[in-house]
């Protein structure tokens, strides 16, 4: 029941989980009915023989990518949102070390180009002793305009808990997702490399954990030619799809925050720290007047 | 025949192709490493190239159709050379966007896994059915020459004989049906390139996160910007092919009279998109079309598309000099080229602007600018995307029966199905 403790201002909070102002299950009917379509669609092209023409194309890889344990669910999880992965980020308590970017690197083993998150700073006020930073990840939208976009349906909003994924193996690279999202939070893996992660680099041989795929960073081979972004690094969830602070099973970012600046949780769970948050602070979100909904707020 | 024009020509196409494989090579082998788009503006000169080329070919057919579905009969000389232009210029825009892909090989992803919501999806959907639509229409304009020429012994012969698919028949009966199918192509053809390139704007005008192109007006814009480029760039053809512009005249200048009026009510459907944006003033609006009438490059908007694309060309069609056909098709000329300035306006300031203030100095990246020239690779790219649509050009004149004696010369003989010297 204490919330922002890291504030050190422990706050208990007795009001009912109603009060808090969280758009969360209004807003799952829509988005999941779609996301239904499309899944309704593709099974339906899997009767009809034409995966095997995409099969023959993709070399397996394709077909097997929808069907893996990252994009597709259990028939009786799939209607249904479990979570709603989201963070609150304070501004207040950013120093703008950078550290998160750091983190965000090393542990998803972005290229040159590719950052899941960057630390802007706002130069407006510069009269104002108080520089504003802001880390910003992506914003895994409730209603996300790049996953409308893209032609071959490879990217997409995860039913179960609205973190918003590419599939590499079935992304033609057309990049018209960057062209949509508002936020810039996608980047497009040109192949370029650090020194270290170069074919002969000390460090070419480490797969990175992005969706579970392990995959070393090879020539030709996505991710590379691929839209890339900020997973909540989905791939430290456990079986049940939670994540957990205790066991360091948390997003890098939020994780590494020096300033205890970014807070991540579950916007369904009314208890969860980011729920609470919201109730007590008065946050933000970027853009609002395009109707994204970003699960990412902001304290100022 | 202007025979400096053919040299000039196959000189071009020849050196823009060869340096094209410099080009493609790179390309294939090191990825898009070697490219300068980013991830701030990550559509560069090839989108630019594929819009200005998907352009051309609606518009031409468009063109073409005047004569096919609507039997206009001043334009009835040079239907088959719009359609064979429409056809080129598709092949070119396909290389143009395909060569964009980060995985080329997974482009048959978009019909194995369709995004009904995508307005690329429809898009790719509709000009794969107008591609097809377009060769089938060719071929039946063109079957009756070619099983008349298969007739004959030798090369061509043999070639036309391929062609042909093994049709024989070269009667009157036969032409009258082929016309009436092609008739029926053409028909469907309309409604179909006017979907798929009013697609194509609509492709950038529903991107709300993109002011500069979030606008109802784009897929118009886009059919008249096809209708003006496509009918200006088939002046400058007719000038050269299918014997060039003394026997094409006439054609040539009726069609510079339809392109100067295209191109004044694209001029004017621009203007009113830049005047009402910039009267509005709202700083994400305005600061695309800031980039483009005093950015970094002012002088694609102001020299290259409004005097030399727009101005000059507008005062030449209207003034007597249009009654030449040598002048109007050099007018043909300054209007086409003036449209690549359009399309690398419309792609690319709207993407350079931050989406979110200070993201191009939060990393110390080239990806991540605003900055964006396309480097030598992405030019001879498209310089060879560009060679290789010459060289088709010059190979089907030389190759494929002329039709400019008149369409279907049904008096014809096999023999009298000539061929224009090179």
């Amino acid at each position: 029941m204490s919330v922002s403790d890291d504030l050190g201002c422990t706050t208990a909070l007795d009001e009912p989980p109603d009060a808090v102002h969280v758009p969360a299950p209004r807003r799952r009917d829509s988005e999941g009915k779609v996301d239904l379509d499309r899944r309704q669609f593709l099974d339906r092209l899997l009767t009809m023989g034409a995966t095997g023409l995409a099969a023959a194309l993709g070399g397996g890889y394709v077909l097997g990518s929808t069907v893996g344990p990252v994009f597709a669910e259990d028939s009786d999880t799939s209607t249904k949102q479990k979570y709603r992965y989201g963070m609150v980020i304070d501004t207040r308590r950013c120093v703008g070390c950078k550290a998160c970017m750091a983190a965000c690197k090393t542990e998803n083993k972005t290229p040159p180009g590719v950052y899941y998150t960057v630390v802007v700073e706002d130069t407006r006020n510069s009269d104002v002793d108080r520089p504003l930073f802001m880390t910003k990840p992506c914003f895994h939208c409730e209603h996300p305009p790049c996953t409308k976009v893209c032609p071959v349906s490879a990217t997409f909003k995860r039913e179960q808990d609205g973190i918003v994924v590419v599939d590499y193996d079935r992304c033609i690279g057309c990049r018209y997702c960057i062209t949509a999202c508002p936020y810039g939070a996608r980047y497009f893996d040109f192949g370029d490399n650090y020194d270290i992660t170069a074919p002969d680099g000390a460090w070419a041989d480490v797969p990175s954990p992005e969706y579970n795929q392990f995959r070393v960073r090879a020539e030709d081979e996505s991710p590379i030619g691929n839209v890339r972004k900020c997973t909540f690094c989905l791939h430290l969830q456990d079986a049940e799809g939670k994540y957990s602070k205790e066991e360091g099973r948390w997003p890098a970012c939020a994780k590494t925050c020096t300033g205890h600046a970014i807070h991540f949780g579950d916007f369904m769970d009314p208890e969860s720290e980011v729920s609470r948050l919201l109730v007590e602070r008065q946050a933000v979100r970027l853009k609002e007047e395009l109707g994204t909904e970003p699960n990412v707020y902001y304290l100022l | 025949m202007e025979i400096w024009m053919k040299r000039l020509f196959w000189a071009g196409g020849g050196l823009f192709f060869a340096i094209g494989i410099f080009g493609w090579f790179d390309r294939l082998s090191n990825g898009h490493i070697n490219a300068h788009y980013g991830s701030v503006i990550t559509w560069g000169l090839w989108v630019a190239a594929y819009i200005f080329f998907i352009g051309l070919s609606a518009g031409s057919f468009l063109i073409s159709s005047l004569v096919y579905v609507f039997g206009v009969k001043r334009f009835e000389s040079i239907g088959r050379i719009a359609l064979f232009q429409a056809l080129i210029t598709l092949t070119l825009a396909l290389l143009a966007i395909w060569v964009d892909l980060g995985h080329m090989s997974r482009a048959f992803n978009v019909f194995a896994f369709p995004n009904f919501k995508s307005a690329m999806a429809w898009m790719i959907w509709l000009y794969t059915a107008y591609f097809v639509l377009l060769a089938v229409e060719m071929w039946f304009l063109l079957r009756r020459d070619l099983a008349a020429g298969a007739q004959g012994t030798g090369f061509r012969a043999k070639f036309y004989k391929v062609l042909s698919f093994g049709t024989k028949n070269i009667s009157d009966e036969s032409v009258t049906r082929d016309r009436k199918v092609v008739k029926v192509l053409a028909t469907i053809g309309v409604p179909v390139a006017i979907m798929f390139h009013g697609g194509v704007g609509a492709l950038f005008g529903v991107v709300a996160a993109r002011p500069g192109w979030n606008s109802g007006l784009f897929p118009i814009l886009f059919l008249l910007s096809a209708l003006a480029s496509g009918g200006a760039m088939l002046m400058l053809v007719l000038a050269i092919f299918q014997g060039g512009w003394h026997r094409n005249s006439e054609a040539i200048v009726s069609l510079g009279r339809m392109v100067l009026g295209l191109l004044i009510l694209d001029v004017i459907f621009q203007a009113s998109e830049w005047l009402v944006a910039g009267y509005g003033n709202v700083p994400g609006h305005v600061e695309g079309l800031k980039l483009i009438f005093s950015g970094p490059y002012w002088w694609v908007f102001w020299v290259w598309q409004l005097l030399l694309g727009t101005a000059i060309p507008i005062v030449i069609l209207a003034s007597k000099k249009g009654r030449s056909p040598l002048w109007a098709a050099a007018a043909g000329l300054l209007i086409a080229m003036g449209f690549i300035g359009v399309r690398l306006n419309i792609v690319i300031p709207a993407l350079a602007t931050e989406e979110v203030r200070g993201l191009t100095d939060a990393v110390s990246n080239k990806r991540i600018s605003t900055d964006y020239f396309p480097s030598l690779m992405e030019w001879a790219v498209t310089l060879g995307i560009v060679g290789l649509g010459l060289l088709m050009f010059g190979l089907g004149e030389y190759l494929l029966p002329d039709a400019a004696d008149g369409d279907y010369p049904l008096s014809n003989s096999p023999e009298e199905v000539s061929h224009v010297p090179a």
